[in-house]
């Protein structure tokens, strides 16, 4: 762990009952990185982040966030969070965008506390920021995936996190909406100093946009910067992945 | 009516009952309908009715005991809405088995008791379809204290039911206690469902909870204009449905959910209306 680091995970294991997806993994987020996490399906990505959001215990190892031991960490509202499940809300739901924002200050807001003046500025400032403000008394299931996307990230930058961590946000977004999203979030790493872990399958894309990138197979095969990742050969990327892998990069 | 509303006590509280019920039916009902829960509200009117056969029943049996019905019906509802709970967490991947189970233990119940009571009564059918002169003065304070109580509630957590209901996964992950909320609101339900099983009564308190919902949820923008748009439409098939049940000479359980079908079929052609406009 170096002095910048935000998130470090030192010699984490998990299983799910005999199976074994994360064996012995050190990992460290930096401040003001964005990280790149790729991988083969089932290499434990999102059971890594589940990891950091303290909903999974690792059978082994420890997790500190921001120099702090997870078990007395309490400011999660550090850490915002995007799941590959957000996309699959349902769609009928009649919420406005401003409305689902708004849920990303609940807690930070606390029990038997309203929404203050201050709260909702800080809540269309966050649409803005996402460049939604046409929508914002839309209902969001009229806007399309890559719109609610944004929403969800909006949802996830109202209380002013210092790390967000976005697990394959762009499923079912279509190409060109992808392309816009990753500018959003090379935006808020460049300018807002937001430290970003994305989760993706999209290997070519965030090797362009990213200032690290981590692949994990159950291990951590690979982390460094993208120049060096797309340096490494076909034999390295194919044990890393379990089968035959080439690089591809593209812009959408 | 008017005049019959001035003289007669039990027609007054019947009707300041009813527009108790119009408010909080479809208030929590909208968070039911958004969390998919409607068919929840069925399965714990069958529990009152359990409830109530018992209080009927120790009132017939053991006339020592001075139970209300409306008290029964209440610590049943209440104590299903919290077996559910437990039965969901059983259950995880089956969360609807919940439902059948307890509709039919209270149905199961229900039978025992009123068998055991010696059948049906004039009582027990207005509180199978609700009755518009069977709310006594203990009762219409009982259920005021509820009403005053669900909506403080609601108020209070009006930004974490919310939250839970539009996300329940992204609601635990940003430390909203999750569990204990949900707890609370199904509690609450149980209240209100027990609250305006004597007015609506039991087979139909469901339609009063999800029906104005169904309804505005056609036209409305965002959460809270839906819950306050509910709460007019309930609150005008109450009124519509209790002066045709009083002057029909019919239980206004009937009526009231007819006339919440037929907003429901209104906002229904107006949105079609208005998206062949545009």
């Amino acid at each position: 762990m170096n002095d910048k680091s935000i998130i470090s995970l030192q010699d984490i294991s998990y299983s799910y009952e005999k199976k074994v997806v994360l064996d012995h993994i050190n990992f460290t987020i930096d401040k003001g990185s964005f990280i790149g996490l790729i991988g083969p399906n089932g290499g434990g990505k999102t059971t890594l982040i589940k990891l950091i959001l303290g909903i999974l215990k690792p059978a082994s190892g420890s997790i500190s966030l921001f120099n702090q031991p997870i078990e007395q960490f309490k400011d999660w509202r550090k850490i915002g969070f995007v799941s590959q499940k957000s996309n699959s809300f349902n769609k009928g739901f009649p919420a406005t965008v401003f409305e689902v924002v708004s849920t990303g200050l609940t807690s930070k807001i606390g029990y038997f506390k309203f929404f203050t003046q201050k709260h909702k500025a800080s809540i269309k400032k966050a649409i803005e920021l996402v460049g939604m403000d046409e929508y914002v008394y839309e209902n969001i299931g009229n806007l399309s995936g890559g719109q609610q996307q944004r929403v969800f990230i909006a949802r996830s930058l109202v209380s002013q996190p210092e790390l967000l961590i976005l697990d394959e946000p762009t499923v079912g977004v279509d190409t060109e909406n992808v392309k816009r999203f990753y500018e959003l979030l090379h935006d808020l790493n460049r300018n807002q100093g937001i430290t970003l872990l994305l989760v993706t399958h999209d290997t070519g894309t965030v090797t362009k946009f990213a200032t690290d990138v981590a692949c994990l197979n159950k291990t951590l095969h690979f982390h460094g910067k993208p120049g060096d990742y797309e340096k490494l050969s076909s034999e390295e990327l194919s044990r890393a992945y379990g089968h035959s892998v080439n690089l591809v990069s593209h812009d959408h | 009516m008017i005049a019959d509303l001035i003289q007669f006590d039990f027609l007054r509280n019947t009707f300041l009952t009813g527009i108790l019920i119009g408010i909080i039916a479809p208030l929590l009902g909208t968070f039911i309908v958004v969390r998919r829960l409607s068919l929840i509200a069925d399965g714990l009117s069958h529990v009152t009715l359990a409830g109530i056969a018992f209080g009927l029943f120790l009132e017939k049996k053991f006339t020592f005991i001075l139970l209300p019905p409306l008290y029964s019906g209440l610590a049943f509802s209440v104590l299903g809405s919290i077996f559910i709970e437990k039965l969901r967490s059983v259950y995880k991947s089956y969360q609807e088995i919940a439902i059948p189970i307890i509709l039919s233990g209270g149905v199961g119940l229900s039978v025992i008791f009123i068998a055991l009571a010696d059948g049906f009564n004039t009582e027990l059918m207005n509180f199978l379809f609700g009755s518009a002169s069977a709310v006594s003065q203990g009762d219409f304070i009982t259920i005021l204290a509820i009403s005053i109580l669900v909506v403080l509630i609601i108020y209070l957590f009006y930004k974490e039911l919310f939250t839970l209901s539009f996300d329940e996964e992204y609601a635990s992950v940003s430390g909203i206690h999750s569990k204990q909320i949900h707890l609370l609101f199904i509690i609450l339900t149980a209240l209100v469902i027990a609250a305006s099983i004597q007015i609506v009564g039991v087979l139909l308190v469901s339609a009063l909870m999800t029906l104005p919902v169904a309804a505005s949820m056609r036209i409305a923008k965002g959460f809270k204009q839906m819950m306050f748009l509910s709460i007019a439409f309930g609150e005008l098939a109450v009124m519509i449905g209790l002066t045709s049940g009083y002057y029909l000479n019919i239980p206004p359980g009937g009526t009231i959910v007819v006339v919440a079908i037929l907003i429901l079929l209104i906002t229904i052609g107006m949105k079609k209306l208005r998206i062949r406009k545009a």
